[in-house]
């Protein structure tokens, strides 16, 4: 049963201020994808189009689900999340005065989430030992490694077919990059999921992304059909990996 | 296991219920009857108020103006054609909750003090709007006769405390199935953090819609019988500024999370309040509840509850 992501020509903005012109990005069935860019060009609001967050003004969004053709437009967070789409936000976005338990419920709303939520719970705490030992734990008195590790897990908390990762690198160590970005892989091959990944960081990124895309002042500057091809991209050299 | 658990709430809810109504075959004497009926008033409100404040993180100023809508909806009905308290109450509820639902319409925007602010206005406007509608009696108020006789009381303030005892077992057990469904849960995570909670599915503008419309009824119910409780009726004191400072103190005193808390703060608070009445002066009240929120607010941001918590968190790590 495929689940894509297809976007064509989106454009969105906030006001008068237009961020994206015309993205196109696909993301196939079972595929993890890339979103290259840095500060400013339109990672995160593409994200938010996506989400519902943010209403796009011109161009198409629609998500296959199990084959189904969805159209975005118009749609609640709430709608797209019941959809079975989860987002593991930039910067963590976690509920820091609730428990760690408490914020993987939280990840448990959408009505199809809630009579799967033990056994659900049981897989996260199995994916992620740390956070049993500290559920009872507030999430904010956690390491930043460990509340990327719980974003993770309450994304995955609502059984999700499609996974957005907004920038899962900011703020944290190297190590803790490594290991957020190796569970990212992991999950993705045990529930066959969807991935669209947001990132600055090359490296890292290139660790588990089937291809990519550069996106540069709001517009795809540059299609990578596999990690290879980004690799050798001349712009990848130049902003990325300081060649 | 949580079927039983319902079930001992709803026994010791009809339990008070029933200890209410026997006290009132029992007990004499008229002014606690009176004092009692305003604690328990404040049961309701610091209950209510806490639904939008406490689970939902809105800070509501405008108490007094949802209960007074529902005083003076009794008022004007009353006027008409003296219906039965249960249609007083109905009404008020109604009225008090649609004002709720518009407010949350209007505000939805609004996030921290400026929500307040908004509610704060709101208070302000109506009550100049009341003093101005000469049928419920305008600025000079007016008096309302209340029912001479009442089955199964033997006086209509027994009765009144009765409705009112009643009326507050009802708002806590409200709150506390809101606080134990995916309702309460959603309205945490607003509280906590309003855009996580968006990008968890949470219906965040349902939900903010759900705790100004059940607050404000809530609200408004308890305001329904006030007329009959003071027999004279006049704006300032339908909007009077208590109202507004208790029930967000209230629950301040007693922890916002949970459904304990306002209904601790409210007996605690609204108890004190009364015994300070009668020993010291009227004017008192207000000095009790300014001290006590700066108190809390300093040393136990999450009230009682949360103060009973750490300190039983702190014995139980000392045992282990």
């Amino acid at each position: 049963m495929a689940n894509r992501i297809v976007v064509k020509n989106l454009e969105a903005g906030y006001g008068s201020v237009q961020v994206l012109h015309g993205v196109s990005v696909e993301v196939n069935d079972g595929e993890t994808v890339v979103l290259l860019g840095t500060n400013g060009n339109g990672k995160s609001t593409l994200i938010k189009c996506i989400m519902g967050i943010l209403p796009h003004t011109g161009g198409e969004l629609y998500l296959e689900i199990d084959g189904e053709r969805v159209d975005l437009a118009g749609k609640a967070p709430e709608e797209i999340v019941n959809l079975g789409v989860a987002l593991v936000p930039e910067g963590r976005r976690l509920f820091p005065m609730l428990t760690v338990e408490e914020n993987l419920l939280l990840g448990a709303y959408r009505p199809d989430a809630r009579k799967d939520i033990d056994r659900n719970l049981a897989f996260c705490f199995e994916a992620f030992p740390i956070l049993e030992e500290r559920k009872h734990q507030l999430a904010g008195s956690m390491s930043g490694g460990e509340q990327q590790m719980l974003a993770v897990a309450r994304a995955l908390m609502s059984a999700p077919r499609i996974l957005l990762v907004d920038e899962p690198s900011v703020g944290l160590a190297p190590i803790f990059v490594s290991r957020v970005i190796q569970k990212i892989q992991e999950l993705k091959e045990k529930y066959n999921l969807t991935v669209l990944m947001a990132e600055q960081n090359f490296n890292q990124a290139v660790k588990i992304a089937d291809r990519g895309y550069i996106i540069v002042h709001g517009q795809i500057e540059f299609e990578g059909k596999d990690t290879d091809e980004l690799r050798e991209n001349e712009m990848v050299k130049k902003f990325y990996l300081g060649v | 296991m949580k079927s039983k658990g319902h079930l001992l709430h709803i026994a010791v809810a009809l339990a008070v219920v029933l200890v209410a109504f026997l006290i009132t075959n029992s007990m004499e004497n008229r002014y606690y009857y009176k004092a009692s009926y305003v604690v328990l008033q404040y049961v309701v409100l610091a209950t209510a108020w806490n639904i939008l404040g406490g689970y939902t993180g809105y800070v509501n100023f405008g108490t007094a103006a949802f209960f007074a809508m529902g005083s003076y909806t009794a008022v004007a009905l009353i006027k008409l054609w003296k219906p039965p308290l249960y249609v007083l109450l109905v009404a008020g509820g109604a009225v008090s909750g649609l004002l709720g639902l518009g407010i949350g319409y209007l505000t939805l925007r609004l996030r921290g003090v400026f929500f307040s602010i908004a509610t704060l206005a709101l208070a302000v406007v109506l009550q100049m709007f009341m003093t101005n509608w000469e049928f419920v009696g305008g600025g000079a108020g007016t008096a309302i006769l209340k029912p001479r006789s009442v089955p199964f009381f033997s006086n209509y303030d027994e009765f009144l405390f009765f409705v009112m005892a009643s009326l507050a077992v009802a708002a806590v057990f409200v709150a506390w199935l809101i606080e134990n469904s995916w309702v309460g849960r959603g309205m945490a995570a607003i509280r906590d953090n309003e855009e996580a909670a968006e990008c968890m599915g949470v219906p965040i503008l349902k939900l903010k819609l759900f705790a100004t419309t059940v607050s404000g009824a809530m609200m408004g119910i308890a305001g329904a019988p006030f007329s009959y409780f003071v027999v004279f009726i006049e704006p300032s004191s339908a909007f009077h500024l208590d109202y507004a400072v208790n029930s967000l103190a209230m629950p301040m005193v007693g922890g916002t999370t949970t459904w304990l808390g306002p209904l601790i703060g409210a007996v605690l608070v609204g108890t004190a309040q009364q015994i300070a009445t009668v020993t010291l002066s009227a004017e008192m009240n207000l000095l009790i509840v300014g001290s006590l929120l700066v108190g809390f607010v300093v040393f136990a941001p999450e009230g009682l509850v949360g103060l009973f918590r750490k300190l039983r968190g702190r014995a139980m790590g000392r045992s282990a």
